[in-house]
C-alpha cells in the first residue's frame, strides 16, 4: 500500500518510476520490472540506471522463522546496497520502523532512538533494525547517500494488513481493547507517510546520515484509533476488553504455540502486538517536520473519512 | 590478600571496589593512608580532582564530604555536576564502605584524626567546604574545628552535634544503643540499613539500595556500623562526650558560610536536632525538604541545593566571592506604606470614648456556639492582659509561637497579643487538614503552641513541639496529660492582677523589621510553606487590604472566611463571624451571612470562593428580613480564587448595593490586584481571568518565557507579552521559613516576587490570569495556559467546566482535556474519568483548535474535578496530569 503510494507521487511529480515486486504492482505509467529481493541478480535489474532507490521491502508479518526475516530483511538490503554501489552509489531512503528502537516500554514524546538489533522485540524488529544500520553504515561511502524514515502504522483506505484485520475481527466480535483502550498511539495516514519518503528525497543532500520517526503527530489513544477504523468500516466497535497484562502473557503462550504448530494467517496474539496495543508510543516530530521540511497534509479525520469512503465501495462481507 | 610489612599482621581481605550505579567508575578510587595508629589503611574515596581538571577547571575548592553509619560515599555521587566547579573528596570512614576492615576500635576523636591525616596525605588545602550526613556530621565538623585555616563553608544533613541527657537522645537510637539489641540489629543481622533504606518515599530504586547493601554483605563487614552505634556518647561519662562537647560548643564559633539541608521525616535526626543546630549557627541557611526522609540526598536534589548555594557564596572561580549578595527583601524595593505598629488602633480606639464601647469582634449565635461581642475597650484590655502575662509566663519578643485556634475574639486577642510583644505567630489554616498542619507546626519550629483542647490533643497525639498553652482554663487532669503549662485565661488574668496593682503592659512596640508572623500558604499549589513577613510588611498588607477594599472602619466587616476575622482589629474596624464551621468556608448559607450582615447594618462582607455557590443555592431560604439586610451589604470580596462573572451577577441580585471585588493575590502577598463587576463586563473576553489593575504600591510585571516554558531572565511591562506574573509591594513576604531553595527561586528576579503564576498585562494595564506557570503547556504548536485551553473547551454548550492537562516531555507535550458536562456532573468527590464519547471529542477538539491553536489528542468526562482542599474551587491540574500520564502511557492510574 505505502509502495504504491510513494510510487504514484513520484511519477505524479515527473520522476520515471520503477516497481520492484515479486507480483506486478499496476501502478499506471510505472514500470513492473518482478524478482524477488533475496536474488541479488533481480535486485541488480530493478535498481540498473536508478539515480534513487526507494527501498520499502521487507517481511513485515508477526510470526515466521527468523531465517526468514533474516533473508529477506537483512539479506534483501544488502543486495540494494551492494546494487547501487556497483553502479557508483545514488541516493537511497531506506523505509524503517520505529520498532527497530521499541524495546518495550511506553515511548512518551521521543525523538528517533537508535536502532538496537540486540534488544529490539521479536524477529522483525530485530531484523529492521539491523538492515537500517547496515544501509545507514553504507552512507557517505561509494557515492552513496542514505536516510531512513521510519513511518509508524501505517493505514489508509484499501489496506488489508491492518485496517482490514482490525475491522474483520471487529466484525466477529473478536477484537479486544486492551487496558481499556487507553494507551495514546501515534499512526500514520499512508499519504503522509508517502510525502514524507518523498520529502526525504527531496532533502537527502541534507539530511543523508539521519533517521526519522515519521507520524501523523495526531496521537490518539488505542481506542479512539479503533473505533475511526470500525466506524469508517460500518462495523460495530470492539466490546471485548482484556487486560494488558494478560494479553502480553497470552501473546507469549500463542507464539510458543505457533512457533511448533503455524496457523494459516497471522496468530491471533503476540507478546509484541500485545504491547503495541497497550503501552503509549508517540513521537517527538519537531525534528522530522523541520529537517524534511514537511508536515502532514492528511489529518487524521479525514484519513477516516477517507477510509469510510473506501468502504462504502468495499462494505464489510461483500 | 595483602601484605602489610609495617606491622607484620596480614590484613582483612580487602575486595575489589565494585562498580556503583550513578558512579563514574573514573572518580572512584583508593589510597593507603597511615591512620591515628600510626598503621598504613586503606581508604575508598570518591573523587572528582581528575575530572574537574579533564575539563580544564581549576577548582573553586574542595567539597570534603563525611558519610554517617549506616553509608558511604556513594550517598554523595549527585555532587559530580558540572553545575559544581568544586573538587568532590568523599571518603568511606575507616569500617565502612569500601574501606578497610581493621578491627580497631574507632572513638569519635580517632575518627576526626584519622580524616585529618587522610587530608594531610591529599596534600588538601584551602578553601574546604565540609559536608557532612548522620554521624558524619559531627567528624566533619570536628575536621572542621581542627583546620579552620582551610575552612571555607559548612554544610550539614540531617546530623545532630548535641544531645543534652540520655532522654533527649532518639527513640529510635535509645533502642539501637541496648548492647542486646545493638550487636543484633547492627552486625548480626543487617536490618540497621535495611531500615534505614526503608524510609525514602517513593522507595529507592533496587540498584540504589543493592548499592548501599553491597558494602555490608557479611557479619564480617558490618562490623563497623556496630561500633558507630556503640560510639554514641549517650551517658555523661561516655569516652567520645569530651569530643562530642568540644565540637558542640566549637561550631558556635565557626563565622563561614553554613547550609543546613535536611530531610523532615528522619526518626533519628528530627526537626529538634536541626532546631540545636539552628541555636548554634543562627546565621545558617536552612531548607527543610518537605517529605524527605533521613536519606535526604536520595529523596530530595540537595545536590542541586548545594550548587545553588556554593555559587551564592563562593562565586565560580573565574569570579569568586568571598561574602554573599547583600540581602534585600523583595518589600525594600517597593513604595513604602505609612508605617505604624499592627496592633496600634486597637490601642487608640479603645481610647476613644466615641468608640471604646462599639463593637470589635461579634461571634453570630447559632448551630456552632451561643455567639459574643467584645467591644473595642475589652479587646485592648484583653490584648494588653495576653501580653502582660505571656511575657509574664516567660514568652520572649522573637519567640515564634503556633496558633491553633478557632477564628474569632480568642484568636483575634492571642494573635495581637503576640504581635504587641514582638512574639511570631505562627498561623496555618485548618483547611490544611491533621497532616498538613502537623507539617507546618512541626516545621515552624514554634517555642509555643496556643491551642483549643482538640488541637491540644492533637499536638499530644502528634509530637508537636513546644511548650503548650491552653486557650480555656482546663481541669488539671487534662492539663497534666496533654503537658499544658498555663492556659490564655490564665494569663489573662495574671496580666490583669498586674494592671490592678498598677503594672501595666511595659514593652516597646516591636523593630518593624523584626519577623511579625509566619503565614502558612494554602497548600493548593503544593506543600504550604511558611511566609515569614516583618511587623512592617504585615502592616502594609492589613494597608494595602483596607485601601483596596475601602474599608470604612465605621460600617465594618464581615468575616465568612476564617483569615478575614482577624483583619478588622488592624484597621480599627469591626467584625462579626456568622454561624458557620471555620473549617468548612464553603458551607456558609446565605441566612446565616445575611444574619451577621444585619448585626453591622451596612459592612464589607468577605467569604471563601467556594462559599458563593452555596449562597446563591440557599439564598432560596431567606426570609424577607434576611434578604432585606443583605441587600445593605456595601461590598463584597472574596478572596483565594478569581470569581466567574456569572457568579458575581447571581450575588448583584443578593446585594445589589454592594461594590463586588473580585481580587488577585496570594498568601506572599496578599493583594495584588482587583476588579469590580462592571470592570469585569469592561474587559470582556479574552485569554484567561482579568483581575484589573494593581492596587496602590503594588506593581506587576510579566517574566518572558522560552518554547519548553521556562522564564528567560526577560522582564517586560509590554502589554500582551506571556510569561511568569512578578509583583513588587511593600507587602510581599519577607522569605520562606526554612526554604533557602524556595526563596531563592521564588527571588531570582532582584526585587520581584515571582509568583509561579502565568498570565499577561493588556493595554490597560489590567493583569490576566492563566494558570500555573508549571502548568503551562509547552507544545510543538507553542505554548498554551490551561485556562486557554478549558476556556475554548467551555464554549461547547453541553460542558460545564473543563480542566487541561499535559502528557509527554515539555516542547512536545499533549493536550488532554477532562470535562465535567452539564448532564453529567455531580457534586463529591473526583470520580474516574472515562473516555467522552466521539462527537463531544470532536466538538471540544474544534472549539480549541479554533479559538486556541491547541492540537487535543484526548478528551474524558468525569462526574466532578478534582479541586484542592482549601478552596474547594481551583482545579487541581496537576492531578489531572498525572492521572493523564499514567492512564494514557498504558499504566493503571492513581485515583483522582
Amino acid at each position: 500500500m505505502l509502495g504504491g503510494a510513494v510510487a504514484a507521487l513520484l511519477r505524479d511529480r515527473g520522476h520515471t518510476v520503477r516497481a520492484f515486486q515479486r507480483r506486478p504492482a499496476g501502478i499506471e505509467s510505472v514500470e513492473d520490472r518482478l524478482g524477488s529481493l533475496t536474488e541479488p541478480q533481480d535486485v541488480r535489474r530493478a535498481v540498473d540506471g536508478a539515480d534513487a532507490v526507494v527501498h520499502l521491502a521487507a517481511k513485515v508479518s508477526l510470526a515466521g522463522a527468523e531465517e526468514e526475516y533474516r533473508a529477506i530483511n537483512i539479506e534483501g538490503t544488502r543486495h540494494v546496497l551492494d546494487a547501487m554501489r556497483a553502479q557508483g552509489g545514488g541516493h537511497l531512503v531506506n523505509v524503517s520502523s520505529p520498532s527497530v528502537a521499541h524495546l518495550g516500554a511506553a515511548i512518551v514524546g521521543l525523538d528517533a532512538t537508535p536502532a538496537d538489533p540486540e534488544r529490539a522485540r521479536g524477529p522483525y524488529a530485530r531484523t529492521k533494525a539491523a538492515a537500517e544500520l547496515l544501509a545507514m553504515g553504507a552512507d557517505g561511502h561509494d557515492g552513496m547517500l542514505v536516510t531512513s524514515v521510519r513511518p509508524h502504522i501505517v493505514w489508509g483506505p484499501g489496506d488489508t494488513q491492518l485496517v482490514g484485520r482490525i475491522v474483520d475481527r471487529a466484525a466477529s466480535g473478536r477484537l479486544p481493547l486492551l487496558d481499556e483502550g487507553m494507551a495514546l498511539i501515534d499512526t500514520t495516514y499512508v499519504d503522509n507517510a508517502a510525502s514524507a519518503i518523498v520529502a526525504a528525497l527531496d532533502r537527502i543532500e541534507d539530511v543523508h546520515g539521519e533517521s526519522f520517526v515519521v507520524t501523523n503527530g495526531e496521537p490518539r489513544t488505542v481506542r479512539d484509533v479503533f473505533h475511526g477504523w470500525c466506524d469508517a468500516a460500518g462495523v460495530p466497535r470492539p466490546t471485548l476488553r482484556v487486560p494488558g497484562k494478560v494479553a502480553r502473557v497470552a501473546g507469549r503462550l500463542v507464539e510458543k504455540v505457533w512457533a511448533v504448530r503455524p496457523g494459516q494467517d497471522e496468530p491471533p496474539m503476540t507478546e509484541f502486538l500485545a504491547e503495541q496495543m497497550s503501552t503509549a508510543h508517540w513521537f517527538d516530530q519537531r525534528r522530522t517536520q523541520e529537517r524534511l521540511q514537511w508536515t502532514p497534509s492528511v489529518s487524521m479525520d479525514e484519513g477516516f473519512e477517507q477510509v469510510a469512503a473506501w468502504y462504502r465501495e468495499h462494505p464489510v462481507g461483500s | 590478600m595483602v601484605n602489610t610489612p609495617q606491622n607484620g599482621r596480614r590484613r582483612a581481605e580487602v575486595p575489589e571496589v565494585p562498580a556503583m550505579p550513578g558512579v563514574d567508575p573514573t572518580i572512584s578510587r583508593t589510597l593507603e593512608v597511615r591512620d591515628h595508629t600510626g598503621t598504613l589503611r586503606r581508604w575508598h574515596l570518591l573523587d572528582t580532582g581528575p575530572w574537574i581538571a579533564a575539563r580544564g577547571i581549576t577548582p573553586r575548592g574542595t567539597l570534603l564530604a563525611v558519610h554517617g553509619n549506616p553509608t558511604y560515599s556513594f550517598l554523595f555521587r549527585s555532587l559530580m555536576r558540572e553545575d559544581i566547579p568544586w573538587r568532590l573528596v568523599a571518603v568511606d570512614q575507616l569500617e565502612m564502605g569500601w574501606s578497610e576492615r581493621t578491627g580497631v576500635k574507632r572513638r569519635y576523636q580517632d575518627r576526626i584524626t584519622d580524616l585529618s591525616l587522610l587530608t594531610d596525605a591529599l596534600s588538601l588545602r584551602g578553601p574546604v567546604v565540609t559536608i557532612g550526613h548522620d554521624w558524619g556530621g559531627l567528624i566533619s565538623a570536628g575536621w572542621a574545628l581542627d583546620n579552620r585555616h582551610d575552612l571555607a563553608g559548612m554544610v550539614l544533613t540531617n546530623t545532630g552535634v548535641h544531645q543534652r541527657l540520655e532522654e533527649s537522645l532518639p527513640k529510635a537510637l535509645q533502642l539501637a544503643t541496648t548492647p542486646g539489641f545493638r550487636t543484633a540489629a547492627t552486625s548480626v543481622t543487617d536490618a540497621f540499613i535495611r531500615t534505614t533504606l526503608s524510609l525514602s518515599r517513593p522507595a529507592l530504586p533496587a540498584e540504589v539500595q543493592d548499592a548501599y547493601l553491597a558494602p555490608y554483605r557479611t557479619r564480617g563487614r558490618r562490623q563497623g556500623i556496630d561500633q558507630f552505634v556503640a560510639d554514641i556518647p549517650a551517658a555523661a561519662d561516655h569516652p567520645s562526650r569530651t569530643t562530642l562537647e568540644r565540637v558542640a560548643e566549637g561550631i558556635r564559633e565557626l563565622d563561614v558560610p553554613t547550609l543546613f539541608a535536611w530531610g523532615p521525616r528522619d526518626i533519628t535526626f528530627s526537626d529538634r536536632f536541626l532546631r540545636d543546630l539552628i541555636q548554634r549557627v543562627p546565621h545558617a541557611d536552612v531548607h527543610r525538604f518537605e517529605g524527605a526522609s533521613h536519606l535526604v540526598w536520595e529523596d530530595a536534589d540537595v545536590a542541586g541545593l548545594v550548587a545553588s548555594w556554593l555559587e551564592d557564596r563562593f562565586g565560580t572561580p573565574e569570579a569568586p566571592r568571598t561574602s554573599a549578595p547583600e540581602w534585600k527583601p523583595v518589600s525594600a524595593h517597593a513604595e513604602q506604606a505609612e508605617h505604624q505598629p499592627v496592633a496600634a488602633p486597637i490601642a487608640r480606639l479603645a481610647a476613644d470614648p466615641t468608640t471604646a464601647h462599639g463593637p470589635a469582634v461579634v461571634e453570630m449565635p447559632g448551630d456552632s456556639g451561643p455567639g459574643r461581642e467584645i467591644s473595642w475597650s475589652l479587646l485592648n484590655r484583653r490584648v494588653d492582659d495576653i501580653a502582660a502575662g505571656m511575657l509574664g509566663h516567660g514568652v520572649k519578643p522573637g519567640d515564634r509561637v503556633s496558633l491553633l485556634i478557632t477564628p474569632g475574639a480568642d484568636l483575634t486577642a492571642v494573635l495581637y497579643a503576640c504581635l504587641r510583644i514582638g512574639a511570631v505567630a505562627v498561623v496555618a489554616d485548618a483547611g490544611l487538614g491533621v497532616d498538613g498542619l502537623t507539617r507546618a507546626t512541626i516545621g515552624s519550629h514554634p517555642d509555643w503552641f496556643i491551642g483549643i483542647k482538640r488541637a491540644l490533643t492533637g499536638a499530644r497525639a502528634l509530637g508537636w513541639p513546644g511548650r503548650r498553652i491552653s486557650v480555656e482554663q482546663l481541669p488539671t487532669l487534662d492539663r497534666t496529660v496533654l503537658g499544658v503549662e498555663t492556659s490564655i485565661a490564665e494569663l489573662a488574668r495574671s496580666g490583669a492582677q498586674m494592671r490592678d496593682l498598677g503594672a501595666p503592659l511595659d514593652a516597646p512596640w516591636p523593630d518593624p523589621d523584626a519577623d511579625a508572623a509566619i503565614l502558612f500558604t494554602s497548600g493548593s499549589t503544593g506543600p504550604a510553606k511558611g511566609a515569614a513577613l516583618t511587623h512592617r510588611q504585615l502592616g502594609a498588607m492589613f494597608s494595602a487590604v483596607g485601601e483596596t477594599l475601602q474599608l470604612d472602619p465605621t460600617r465594618g466587616l464581615v468575616a465568612g472566611f476564617a483569615t478575614f476575622a482577624l483583619l478588622g482589629p488592624a484597621l480599627g474596624a469591626p467584625t462579626v463571624v456568622p454561624d458557620m464551621d471555620i473549617t468548612r468556608p464553603g458551607e456558609l448559607t446565605a441566612t446565616a451571612l445575611a444574619r451577621a450582615v444585619a448585626a453591622l447594618g451596612e459592612p464589607a462582607v468577605f467569604t471563601a470562593p467556594a462559599a458563593l455557590r452555596n449562597i446563591l443555592d440557599t439564598a432560596s431560604e431567606l426570609s424577607a428580613e434576611d434578604r432585606a439586610a443583605l441587600a445593605r451589604s456595601a461590598s463584597f470580596f472574596s478572596a483565594g480564587a478569581p470569581i466567574p462573572a456569572h457568579l458575581l451577577r447571581g450575588l448583584r441580585d443578593l446585594m445589589p448595593q454592594a461594590r463586588a471585588l473580585t481580587p488577585y493575590g496570594m498568601t506572599e502577598c496578599l493583594a495584588v490586584a482587583a476588579i469590580d463587576l462592571e470592570g469585569i463586563e469592561a474587559a470582556g473576553e479574552g485569554d484567561g481571568v482579568c483581575v484589573g489593575a494593581p492596587v496602590p504600591r503594588v506593581r506587576i510585571a510579566i517574566a518572558v518565557m522560552d518554547e519548553l516554558g521556562r522564564t528567560t531572565g526577560e522582564i517586560t511591562e509590554d502589554p500582551g507579552v506571556r510569561g511568569e506574573i512578578l509583583v513588587r509591594a511593600p507587602h510581599v513576604r519577607d522569605r520562606y521559613l526554612m526554604l533557602w531553595g524556595t526563596t531563592r527561586t521564588a527571588m531570582r528576579f532582584e526585587g520581584w516576587h515571582a509568583t509561579g503564576d502565568v498570565g499577561h498585562l493588556d493595554a490597560e494595564g489590567r493583569l490576566w490570569i492563566e494558570g500555573r506557570a508549571g502548568h503551562v503547556l509547552a507544545t510543538a504548536e507553542g505554548l498554551f495556559t490551561p485556562v486557554q485551553v478549558e476556556e475554548a473547551a467551555e464554549t461547547v454548550p453541553t460542558v460545564r467546566r473543563a480542566g487541561a492537562a499535559a502528557v509527554g516531555p515539555r516542547g512536545t507535550q499533549q493536550v488532554v482535556v477532562i470535562l465535567e458536562t452539564e448532564e453529567g456532573y455531580r457534586p463529591g468527590r473526583a470520580a474516574r474519568p472515562r473516555a467522552a464519547d466521539a462527537s463531544l471529542q470532536e466538538a471540544v477538539r474544534r472549539a480549541v483548535r479554533e479559538q486556541s491553536g491547541a492540537k487535543v489528542v484526548a478528551v474524558f468526562t468525569t462526574a466532578a474535578l478534582p479541586t484542592d482542599i482549601r478552596h474547594n474551587s481551583k482545579i487541581d491540574r496537576a492531578a489531572l496530569s498525572r492521572w493523564s500520564e499514567q492512564t494514557l502511557a498504558g499504566q493503571k492510574a492513581d485515583a483522582l
